[in-house]
């Protein structure tokens, strides 16, 4: 009930954003011809590397959109206001995680269908299932922008979380090295980054047939990762504050 | 301490922290029911720290506070107890009306309700209108219809009228009036000591202390005038 309310206020908000939906909806599509047209005369590397940038997107725009969504929430009132009504947090975030899963099903949806059609990339496995690997990234991407927004006072400070939080994770990730030709301590850490897990289940959804289970496996761990950050970012929200 | 059903908000040797700074000290004071109080103080006063103490949204509070008889916060009180903020805390990429239909649906209130809001506040023809394009003065009614929504038992609204226009400012008086007789408790609170007159008890808040708590009558007998800035000045004097 919340929740839903939630959901349709945030969607609501972005409605009245039509350039943020555009950019949403056009940048991924846009970069994923860029890149496409870059290796022009190396189809073989768009075939590798274009279907990690389909887990990407959704990480980056969720990250950045959440964060500041949250923040503005926690610094406009409007969130100590919530705070006094029945609402719970779990509803709150329930309803951000509804909208936000929505845009990023519609985002992955035309990233893949561009892709998939006039780009030529080819993935082995569902199509589907590539999709829903994206919509849990957005849930990822939404459960690390709620932590940053709890540790930031301003739009300036929680814009600099993203190069602190997202881009180690698209070092380490292995789409510029495979993971398994990083050293013992990158190797480590990669392991303990949920987009690893996110880039290991869309290769396995490019190069195996169907939903194999390394790619389910994979999926659930991402989503694993999604909950828990979510749930780590709800203990932020607090009824009472200082 | 016992509850006496005269009183929405009982509040005894109450000190607040806020933001690391003690703000309130060692106040007592009580809220009669179906009476409005006007808080009223200087800014900086810790007005707005005793509002986020009775709703329920402030750490550090340490002494005794009762709201409606329950701790202040409470699950039950969710419901009953309704805090117009002083900022707008309202969204600014949204329209009027759907803001308040956001608040509806979470408090549980029916939709005609909004309409009905949207008129008493005279926001009827902003409706449709986006938040960040509305003046100061729209702003702070939107988040007094939003204290409105599902007809609180007590409602406890930050600087409800500064920045109204006086026709505006006696409307919104009007209205307290008819929620104090629908059997509504309000807690107003205001810098401009003119509008202590219109309450039926006035707390008097200064620098974190509780100068007193009277009706009008009752402080312009004990200071010996009826304008309430020279009462004001007047028991600051008697204090020090």
């Amino acid at each position: 009930m919340g929740a839903a309310a939630t959901a349709t206020r945030v969607l609501r908000q972005l409605r009245h954003d039509p350039r943020t939906i555009g950019l949403l909806l056009g940048v991924p599509a846009l970069l994923m011809t860029i890149f496409r047209f870059v290796y022009d005369h190396e189809h073989a590397v768009f075939e590798h590397a274009g279907p990690m940038l389909m887990v990407l997107f959704p990480l980056v725009t969720m990250f950045l959109v959440s964060s500041v969504a949250l923040l503005r929430e926690r610094t406009s009132g409007t969130l100590e206001r919530l705070m006094t009504t029945p609402l719970s947090r779990f509803a709150l975030l329930g309803g951000y995680g509804l909208a936000f899963t929505l845009l990023a099903t519609v985002q992955a949806g035309v990233v893949t269908a561009l892709s998939l059609g006039a780009l030529g990339l080819s993935l082995a496995g569902s199509t589907a299932l590539a999709v829903v690997l994206a919509a849990a990234v957005a849930l990822l991407g939404l459960g690390l922008g709620l932590l940053a927004s709890a540790f930031a006072r301003s739009e300036f400070q929680v814009v600099q979380f993203f190069p602190a939080t997202i881009l180690p994770q698209l070092l380490l990730c292995g789409l510029l090295v495979p993971r398994a030709r990083m050293g013992g301590v990158l190797h480590a850490i990669s392991d303990a980054l949920p987009m690893s897990y996110a880039v290991d289940g869309i290769r396995h959804v490019a190069e195996e047939r169907g939903a194999s289970a390394a790619a389910v496996g994979d999926l659930a761990i991402v989503l694993a990762f999604a909950v828990g950050a979510i749930l780590l970012g709800a203990l932020t929200l607090r009824r009472r504050t200082d | 301490m016992s509850f006496s059903p005269e009183h929405a908000v009982q509040a005894r040797n109450l000190s607040v922290w806020r933001g690391g700074r003690e703000v309130l000290h060692d106040v007592t004071f009580a809220l009669p029911a179906g009476r409005i109080t006007g808080l009223i103080g200087p800014s900086g006063g810790g007005k707005t720290t005793l509002m986020r103490a009775v709703v329920g949204v402030q750490r550090h509070v340490r002494g005794e506070l009762q709201v409606l008889g329950m701790a202040p916060g409470s699950a039950a009180l969710h419901r009953r107890v309704a805090y117009g903020t002083q900022s707008q805390a309202a969204y600014d990429d949204l329209s009027v009306r759907e803001n308040l239909e956001y608040f509806a649906a979470i408090v549980g209130a029916p939709r005609a309700q909004v309409d009905r809001l949207l008129e008493r506040v005279d926001l009827e023809a902003a409706a449709g209108q986006l938040v960040r394009s509305l003046s100061g003065g729209q702003r702070s009614r939107i988040s007094l219809a939003t204290a409105l929504l599902g007809d609180p038992k007590l409602l406890v609204l930050d600087e409800p009228t500064v920045g109204l226009d006086p026709v505006l400012r006696e409307r919104l008086w009007e209205l307290f009036r008819e929620l104090i007789s629908a059997g509504a408790t309000l807690l107003v609170s205001s810098h401009v000591m003119d509008e202590a007159a219109r309450c039926d008890e006035v707390l008097l808040l200064r620098d974190g202390r509780v100068l007193a708590q009277a009706t009008p009558a009752q402080l312009a007998q004990r200071t010996g005038t009826d304008d309430l800035e020279q009462a004001f000045l007047r028991l600051v004097e008697q204090r020090s």
